[in-house]
């Protein structure tokens, strides 16, 4: 699969060296090259300086056409905004947006874009930890809705917690 | 009406300032608590310190009952953002952006924000009004921000010189309605001929642009290297 990342960060640049160690075509992108150092020497996809909100810089990048898109800057809203390029304008598959702001997390996912909200997944985990019942959004979003653009929310999921592996999300 | 700004720039600032003294109601969303004191102490007990970008401060700004939310901070992301959520959460029927990257602007509009500006374009489109380009020149947006108003300059390689707008291919939803030659601006019928140095003025959805393109400056890639 070809998998595009924005954000290298810690989450960002752990899942490329697995996904890359795993065979698939890796893309990272980070508006600082000191975040690549965060990858492995082993890393063998592409790690490239760029804006990831710019469709100019995520073309040159090769993420047009990615099966899978991954927004994990630190930001909600370039995350959204890079999501929405990736679906819209790279027509790529399965589009994530890290969204820590629960409210908008929401919002999102009833506009179509898989959302990943820090909030949710940490109180997640501590809930499940302590054998309580959820108690908080879940942390991840699959989309409920339609985007604007019609064509990347798919099929929705009966329930909310988590987005089955390898499940469709092309209509 | 009730204009609800976001950002608290010089742009904000100034929109805030201007929509008060024509008597409209106003409240300004700026997340920098000082900047937002400052804007306090000149424009009054209009600032909400906080982050429209929040759905929850969107709320306590009173997003519902908005007729326009005018989302003009300087991050491009932000406004696209705010937008958003003021259109689907809110149902706010009017949202302006300001865009910085032109780039931007389709997705914006298509993702439903209702109107943009964007100054790099407007400042590109006076420089391009003077220079000669083999480019169509944006004069304006019309309706809901859809239709384009451009001016298509014919110069030496336009495939429309010598011909009608009839024998041209205009795509469907578009019109080549005047045309100025010699400084003299007429309608253009289906069989006016166009000549060199001629301006036509359409107008149309923004999609026909490359279409028009095509037609009456000649093929964009050709131009592009010209």
């Amino acid at each position: 699969m070809k998998i595009v990342i924005v954000g290298c960060g810690r989450v960002g640049a752990s899942a490329a060296e697995l996904w890359d160690a795993a065979g698939h075509e890796v893309v990272v992108l980070d508006i600082s090259t000191r975040a690549f150092e965060r990858l492995p020497t082993s890393f063998g996809g592409s790690a490239i300086r760029g804006d990831g909100t710019d469709e100019d810089v995520l073309r040159r990048a090769g993420a047009a056409g990615a099966d899978v898109f991954l927004a994990l800057t630190e930001g909600d809203n370039r995350n959204v905004m890079a999501a929405q390029l990736a679906a819209e304008a790279l027509d790529a598959q399965r589009v994530i947006a890290k969204i820590n702001d629960p409210v908008r997390a929401q919002a999102y996912a009833e506009l179509g874009i898989a959302t990943l909200c820090r909030t949710g997944l940490m109180l997640d985990a501590v809930d499940a930890f302590l054998g309580m019942e959820p108690s908080a959004l879940p942390g991840m979003l699959a989309p409920s809705g339609h985007h604007p653009g019609g064509d990347h929310s798919g099929p929705v999921p009966s329930t909310t917690v988590g987005v089955a592996p390898g499940a469709a999300m092309e209509a | 009406m009730f204009v609800l700004v976001v950002g608290g720039g010089k742009v904000g600032y100034y929109l805030a300032k201007e929509l008060i003294d024509s008597g409209h109601e106003v409240a300004l969303m700026e997340k920098d608590p000082t900047r937002a004191r400052q804007i306090a102490d000149e424009v009054g007990s209009i600032v909400i310190a906080h982050d429209g970008c929040e759905g929850k401060y969107l709320a306590e700004a009173g997003a519902n009952r908005a007729d326009v939310v005018a989302a003009v901070t300087g991050d491009d992301e932000d406004n696209l953002v705010i937008c958003q959520m003021a259109k689907h959460h809110f149902d706010v029927p009017r949202t302006i952006a300001r865009v910085n990257n032109p780039k931007n602007e389709s997705l914006f509009r298509h993702l439903g924000v209702d109107e943009l500006i964007s100054p790099t374009r407007m400042i590109l489109g006076s420089i391009e009004q003077d220079i000669p380009v083999h480019e169509l020149l944006h004069l304006a947006a019309l309706g809901e921000g859809e239709l384009e108003l451009i001016e298509a300059h014919l110069q030496s390689g336009s495939p429309a010189i010598g011909r009608a707008p009839r024998d041209l291919d205009i795509p469907e939803g578009c019109s080549l309605f005047a045309v100025i030659r010699d400084g003299v601006a007429s309608p253009l019928r289906p069989d006016t001929v166009l000549l060199e140095g001629d301006k036509v003025i359409a107008i149309g959805k923004q999609e026909c642009e490359e279409m028009l393109h095509t037609q009456l400056i000649g093929d964009p890639e050709a131009a592009a290297a010209g």
